[in-house]
Parts: structure tokens; C-alpha cells; sequence
């Protein structure tokens, strides 16, 4: 395999609070390949969103990076000036946010807004930036796209703003495209479309593409592999099938037990129990004993991340074939 | 059947838009001035037997909302009327209220539906308080009683809802909404802004109250496993219209409505071989404007088996048998078909 196209090692973010420091992320290591669809799930609070902020240089204070590297194609990203860093959003790697909404500008035409996002890294003709938008908001299914583009965002459906949104993100053609929550405003028929576009979208253009949801059937549809977040560390990771099929970690079991799906109808769902830890008061060792059924006294000591064929967990106690 | 507990009879809602003062003036100057109206809910009738849970589907905007509302009493209908038990919801007249506590209801959101400034006890013992159902002297008992009934500790009572988690806030709701000692309960989108292992802890939660207390319920949601998992019959909304409502397994395994159809091969379900390419079947097209629904059948510009017909005449629910109902007029054709 050639070399990955993100390499993230021992990435620690931090926010520095009067009640103390949240570690939003804690000690977060994982590879991302050219082209490649990764599936990054978590509840609220699980430090997914901070992930996916760090790798663009998106974190505001009180919250900084402390420790950890990221390298994209080899250069690293840590300690970056923002200039430079400005420099290569966008161009190489860019980001959809779950409302689009808060993201496009209310005031701007969307023809405007894609002037600007490709005059921040070239300069081309008005003409030929005019082609570029709609060559680019056709590929995200915008219907009718010469005559959309000079329209404002409230002209457009929840559905269709986000794929403006997407098309801005696709028009540099960046590596990689962090992806959070992207379909979770919208309604099942609109995600299903939107899903089923981004798909092929990455594939066409190999662009590599980090899916931050909580909905595990969603990222099971769309990503190749899958990492789980708890509480600021991946407990667990994989190919997306064999990690749902066989979870190791208690906490990706519980998960995909809780879902109303997998029980039968009427029928009480099998639930974790208590509440996500704050990350500004995490309980000692393995963040998720206080909720584990499998926990005992060495839980209280943190787990190392076990690695085997392709798949790793950290936990002191995993399940055997996925078995609760 | 035996007598519904919840009878809603060809109940619609139009919300008018505001006239600006200029078209005000134009029209009474006799000028044409064009006024369009959002028909949230357009005509729908349906019952809900006692002790029985009637999960309410659609996607947003479809009228879901507007329909529980008019159920629980909190919104008067432009027409029709919503009985339960036998009772009409809201007295009739201009200014139409409330008239029974037998229906309360469960909000989607626990951040904004709890005063922030009032303690919890506070919160749940106001309703009784008010309707005497409890007296000042027993109202702390009482309260500790339902907060318990909620998985809660009676000690919450005297802290704020800030002190609380969504998954715990939501259970204060529910125990408001019980204190009053309903019959019925619409809940509305109550674990949508739940986290996954938060959101089983409330379904299961909902379950057990059910089960105990006989709760008739009407469950409203966009999220269809949620609805299966909760629910003895579902109804399917489109643009404020019902296009389907059965048994919930007939529907899941074998949905009538070509919008139930695509809707239900539109969630994505949990893939567990390896390799597998998922090819997603989305429905075609957005939900059109409420302002301007489609003439005919509201699903035709969406819908592959629209035929002539469908783009003039409204299709009525029609029954299909085993208690099922669809308003489609080609279903019995494309069963056939398909």
C-alpha cells in the first residue's frame, strides 16, 4: 500500500475552561488512504466534531491542539500558521458542516459565494469561474444549475443548500473532505439522495472522505472502515461490516443494541445504562466502566489499544465474536 | 372496533399568511390581490382505540406536528373536530380552549418545553395544582411519586432542569404531562434530539409507562424504526394528507402507498456483510411548496407510477383490507406489478 494520504498520531485537543480542561480529544491515532471513505461515530460529546475540526486547523480557543501530529501527504499540520493553513483549506482539504443554513452566507448570492471560494486559491476569468459553479452544482444534483446560481441560500430546500454547500467543498478538488453530520438536519428521503451522491461523488473524483454521524446504519451504507469514539479516544476501529458484525468494545456493542431496529417490535430495547461522562470530569481508566457491564477492578487502570488484522479496540475485557 | 378514545374527524388546518398592509389597501380598493394559504393539515380523519399506540410518520413540513397538536387541544382546527372520549378537545366558539386533561402531551425539545426558572417539583406539580388534582399539602408526595414513576429521584424536584441531561429532562416532561393523569398522550418527536443509548433508555421508558398505566398514545415521529418499535398501527403522511394507515408489521413488510414505498427504502439499514455496495433508491425530487401543493394525488410529480388520473383527481383513502387503508388510486395495480 502506498503511503496514507492523512496520518494522525497521539492527536490530544484540549479546552482550557474555568471548570476545568475538557479533553475533547485525548490521544486519537488513525491512518486515512487515498480515496478512502472512513466513518468516524460517536454520541454527543464524543469528541468526533473536535476531531474533524483539528484536522483542518478549526479549533478556536479556549480549545488548541496540545499534543499529537497530523501530516497530510507527508507535510505536517500542528503548529502551522493559520495563513498557511487558510492556504490549504479548501484547496486540499475542506469541510460540510451539519447546517448549511449557518454556513452559507444569507446575504450572498451562491454565485458569489463560489467566486470567492475560488478566488481565494486562483485567479480565473468570471466566465470561466461561471462555468466551473455550474459544472460543480450539477454534479451535486442541483437541477437546473445556470439558473440557480444566482440565487440566495433561503431560495434553496434544507436538501439542496446542503449540496451547495458540498459543491463549494468539492471545487478545489481537495484530497480529503471532512464531513460532519451532513445529513442529519435533513429528511430520510433528501439524506438518501445525498448519501447516495456523495458516494459516487468520492469515487469519480478519488477524493477521500471522513463521515462524522451517529447513525450507524447511515456510515455502514457509505464507509469502508469505521472508527467509534468515547469520550475523546477511539475504543474502537475496523472495516465497517466485521466491527458491526463482531464488536469487540462493550460500548460499540451496547450502541448497535440500543437500536429500535435490531429488537423486535414492543419489546424493551437493550439500553446503556447512565449517561456520557463530562470530558472535563473523566472517570479514571477506561472512560466507559461506570456504564460497562463486563467492567471489574482493572478497568480502573486505562486499557492500551489492542491491534489484530486490520481491526483494534481498547479494552481490558473485549467480546469474543462480538458475544455480550 | 369499540368506541375510539381519539376520534379526529375530517380535520384541517390553514394557517393564512399575513396581508401586507399595501395588499390590504389594494384589496379593499377592489383590486385583485392573491392570497395563498398553507393547508398544514387537509382533512384527515382517523381514530385511535383505547390503550392503543398510533405512531404518526412523515417527513417535515407534511403536518405531523400540526395534526398532534390539534389532537392534544393546544391548536383550534379551521375545521372539523378532534372528540376524545367522546368529548369534543376545544369548546366551540371564537375563541376556542382546552376543555379536558385527559390528552397531554411530550414536546420534541426538554431544552426549550421546561421553564428554565422554575424548579422541577415546581414544573410538575403546577398542572395538578391548578386543576386540583392534588392539594398544596399533598403536592410534594405527589410529585415525588411521578418523578419516580419516570426513573427519576424524588430529590429532583428541587433542582432546575440546567442540572439535568437531555435523556433526564425528557423524563420530566413525561412526568409533567402524567401528573395530570391523561388517558392519552401525543408525543411529539420525543426522542429525535436524544443520543442513541439516551434514546432506547426514553423508547424503553415509554414502553413500560404504556404498559402499566394503559396509556393510549400517538406517537409522533420522522424516524421510522422508532415508530415500528413503538407503535400497533402507523399512519404515513404527505403534504397534509394521510396517504396510508394500517397495522405497523403489514405496513413495514408490505407498504401499499408508493410514497410509504420509497420512504422505507429510503432509510438505510445497518449493512453487515463485507464489500457490500449499497445502492440507495432515493425518492426523486423534493417535497413540494405546502403554498403550492400539486393538484391531483399531492405524491404524482414524485411518484413512478403516476398516471393521467393521478395529476387531477385526489385519491381517498381506500380500505385494502386487514384494517389497512392507502390513498392511491393504482395500489391494487402496482401490488400486481411488483
Amino acid at each position: 500500500m502506498s503511503a496514507p494520504l492523512l496520518q494522525v498520531r497521539d492527536l490530544a485537543t484540549h479546552f482550557f475552561m474555568r471548570e476545568g480542561v475538557a479533553k475533547a480529544v485525548d490521544g486519537v491515532s488513525f491512518e486515512l488512504g487515498q480515496g478512502e471513505i472512513l466513518g468516524l461515530v460517536g454520541e454527543s460529546g464524543s469528541g468526533k466534531s473536535v476531531t474533524g475540526y483539528s484536522l483542518l486547523g478549526l479549533v478556536d480557543p479556549p480549545g488548541r491542539i496540545v499534543a499529537g501530529s497530523i501530516k497530510l501527504n507527508g507535510q505536517e499540520l500542528v503548529g502551522l500558521p493559520q495563513a498557511e493553513l487558510r492556504r490549504m483549506r479548501g484547496r486540499r482539504m475542506a469541510m460540510v458542516f451539519q447546517d448549511p443554513m449557518t454556513t452559507l452566507n444569507p446575504v450572498l448570492t451562491v454565485a458569489t459565494q463560489i467566486k470567492y471560494a475560488i478566488g481565494a486559491h486562483e485567479s480565473v476569468s468570471a466566465k470561466a469561474g461561471r462555468a466551473r459553479a455550474i459544472d460543480v452544482l450539477t454534479r451535486v444534483g442541483i437541477p437546473d444549475a445556470a439558473a440557480r446560481l444566482d440565487d440566495y441560500p433561503h431560495q434553496f430546500s434544507g436538501g439542496m443548500r446542503q449540496r451547495v454547500a458540498i459543491a463549494i467543498a468539492l471545487l478545489n478538488r481537495p484530497d480529503m473532505i471532512v464531513a460532519d453530520e451532513p445529513t442529519t438536519a435533513l429528511d430520510v428521503s433528501i439524506q438518501a439522495q445525498i448519501l447516495a451522491e456523495m458516494k459516487s461523488l468520492v469515487r469519480d473524483l478519488g477524493t477521500a472522505l471522513i463521515w462524522i454521524s451517529h447513525d450507524l446504519a447511515a456510515v455502514s451504507a457509505l464507509a469502508g472502515r469505521i472508527m467509534v469514539m468515547y469520550a475523546g479516544r477511539i475504543v474502537e476501529y475496523g472495516p465497517t461490516a466485521a466491527v458491526l458484525r463482531a464488536p469487540r468494545h462493550p460500548y460499540t456493542r451496547g450502541l448497535l443494541d440500543s437500536l429500535p431496529m435490531r429488537a423486535e417490535p414492543g419489546q424493551e430495547l437493550a439500553q446503556i445504562p447512565g449517561a456520557p461522562p463530562s470530558l472535563a470530569a473523566l472517570p479514571p481508566g477506561c472512560p466507559f466502566h461506570p456504564r460497562c457491564p463486563s467492567a471489574d477492578a482493572i478497568c480502573q487502570t486505562a486499557p492500551a489499544t489492542t491491534a489484530s488484522g486490520g481491526r483494534g479496540w481498547r479494552c481490558h475485557h473485549p467480546l469474543l465474536d462480538g458475544a455480550a | 372496533m369499540s368506541e375510539p378514545f381519539i376520534a379526529v374527524d375530517a380535520v384541517s388546518k390553514r394557517f393564512d399568511p399575513r396581508v401586507s398592509l399595501g395588499d390590504q389597501i389594494a384589496g379593499a380598493l377592489g383590486g385583485a390581490v392573491e392570497r395563498r394559504y398553507v393547508r398544514a393539515v387537509d382533512g384527515v380523519s382517523l381514530e385511535v382505540a383505547p390503550g392503543e399506540v398510533l405512531g404518526l410518520v412523515g417527513e417535515s413540513g407534511c403536518g405531523k406536528s400540526t395534526l398532534g397538536r390539534m389532537i392534544a387541544g393546544i391548536l383550534p382546527p379551521t375545521s372539523g373536530a378532534v372528540r376524545v372520549a367522546g368529548k369534543p378537545v376545544m369548546s366551540p366558539g371564537r375563541h376556542p380552549r382546552k376543555q379536558t386533561t385527559r390528552v397531554q402531551m411530550v414536546f420534541q425539545d426538554p431544552y426549550a418545553s421546561l421553564d428554565p426558572r422554575m424548579r422541577v417539583g415546581d414544573i410538575v406539580a403546577e398542572g395538578p395544582l391548578v386543576h386540583r388534582l392534588v392539594t398544596k399539602a399533598d403536592a410534594r408526595a405527589y410529585v415525588a411519586n411521578w418523578l419516580t414513576m419516570v426513573g427519576l429521584d424524588a430529590g429532583a424536584a428541587q433542582r432546575y432542569p440546567h442540572q439535568f441531561s437531555g435523556g433526564q429532562r425528557q423524563r420530566i416532561a413525561v412526568a409533567r404531562a402524567l401528573a395530570m393523569r391523561p388517558d392519552a398522550l401525543v408525543c411529539d418527536e420525543p426522542v429525535a434530539s436524544l443520543d442513541v443509548s439516551i434514546q432506547a433508555q426514553v423508547l424503553n421508558l415509554f414502553l413500560r409507562l404504556r404498559r402499566e398505566l394503559g396509556l393510549t398514545m400517538l406517537f409522533i415521529s420522522h424516524h421510522l424504526g422508532v415508530v415500528r418499535h413503538v407503535s400497533d398501527r402507523v399512519a404515513i403522511m404527505y403534504l397534509g394528507r394521510i396517504v396510508e394507515i394500517g397495522g405497523a408489521n403489514a405496513i413495514y413488510s408490505n407498504p401499499l402507498h408508493p410514497y410509504t414505498k420509497a420512504l422505507l427504502a429510503s432509510v438505510p439499514q445497518l449493512q453487515l456483510e463485507d464489500g457490500s455496495d449499497v445502492a440507495f433508491a432515493p425518492i426523486q425530487g423534493e417535497l413540494p411548496s405546502p403554498l403550492s401543493p400539486p393538484p391531483g394525488c399531492h405524491f404524482h410529480l414524485r411518484c413512478p407510477f403516476a398516471e393521467a388520473r393521478c395529476r387531477v383527481d385526489i385519491p381517498d383513502l381506500r380500505p385494502a383490507g386487514d384494517g389497512r387503508w392507502a390513498a392511491c388510486h393504482l395500489f391494487e395495480k402496482i401490488a400486481k406489478t411488483v
